[in-house]
């Protein structure tokens, strides 16, 4: 209990915006959308890791700062190459549904 | 402070929200910029000040403004199919909802471990030791994988001129 703020509080932040995130990757048929959904989940879990620091004693551990700072890093990759990837079926199907990119089934 | 907090909670659940549920992909991009915002918010209450300016930089600053561009090239904003919904939203919503009460009482019956608050300081220093100290080879893997996904996009999203 900090200032009236419990890890709790925001472990139940993270939860909200982490359900929101599967809400969207699981309705989405944009594969942009999609996208947007992990991008969510990503920010939940990063706010669970600075949360876990903040109550875990800090001093000098840094261990969950670090951590969210790799998350941010590979997010911004995954972001990358999951637009690349979605410009490129737009350019060969001129769609990003995700149900049409199904040219290799037989 | 708790007025802080639910000032920031309320400002990227809302944003979250509308990302999720507009219809429209453009009003879901721009909403993501008040989730992300608000995440950013929440970091610096929990002392974490360096890592909120990186979100903002790489989050805000990259990743959004890349996912813009991406909306607005792959449709006209006007297009019919601008965001259709592949699972019903009854079966998503039930499964959401489920795995959300499971995680609920998780958090709420978990003793957790609270051994007091981080102290309200600058951690640049702190995370600079830890980068280039226990964290070192990850680091350096990091720019490998920045590389790597720089020249992947570069050659997945190319025009190639085949004739």
């Amino acid at each position: 209990m900090v200032n009236g703020l419990t890890l709790n509080d925001f472990l139940i932040l993270g939860l909200a915006v982490f359900l929101l995130g599967v809400y969207c990757v699981l309705t989405r048929r944009n594969a942009i959308g999609i996208l947007m959904g992990i991008e969510l989940i990503l920010n939940a879990a990063n706010i669970n890791y600075i949360a876990f620091s903040f109550f875990g004693g800090g001093g000098a551990n840094y261990d969950g700062q670090v951590f969210a700072i790799f998350v941010i890093m590979l997010a911004a990759a995954e972001a990358v190459i999951g637009l690349a990837i979605i410009l490129a079926i737009y350019q060969n199907l001129r769609t990003i549904d995700v149900g049409a990119a199904e040219t290799l089934s037989g | 402070m708790r007025m802080i907090f639910v000032l920031f909670a309320a400002v990227t659940v809302i944003s979250a929200g509308v990302t999720a549920f507009s219809r429209n992909i453009v009003h879901s991009a721009f909403a993501l910029l008040g989730a992300f915002a608000g995440v950013a918010g929440i970091y610096v209450l929990l002392a974490a000040d360096f890592v909120a300016m990186v979100q903002i930089f790489v989050y805000i600053g990259g990743i959004l403004v890349l996912t813009i561009f991406a909306v607005m090239l792959t449709q006209g904003l006007t297009g019919v199919n601008v965001s259709n919904r592949a699972v019903g939203r009854i079966p998503a919503l039930a499964t959401t909802l489920i795995a959300g009460a499971v995680m609920l009482c998780a958090i709420l019956k978990t003793p957790w471990y609270a051994a007091g608050a981080r102290s309200i300081a600058p951690t640049t220093y702190g995370i600079g030791n830890a980068f280039l100290g226990a964290y070192v080879l990850p680091f350096e893997l990091a720019s490998i994988v920045l590389l790597a996904a720089l020249i992947g996009a570069i050659v997945i999203s190319r025009q190639e001129s085949r004739e």
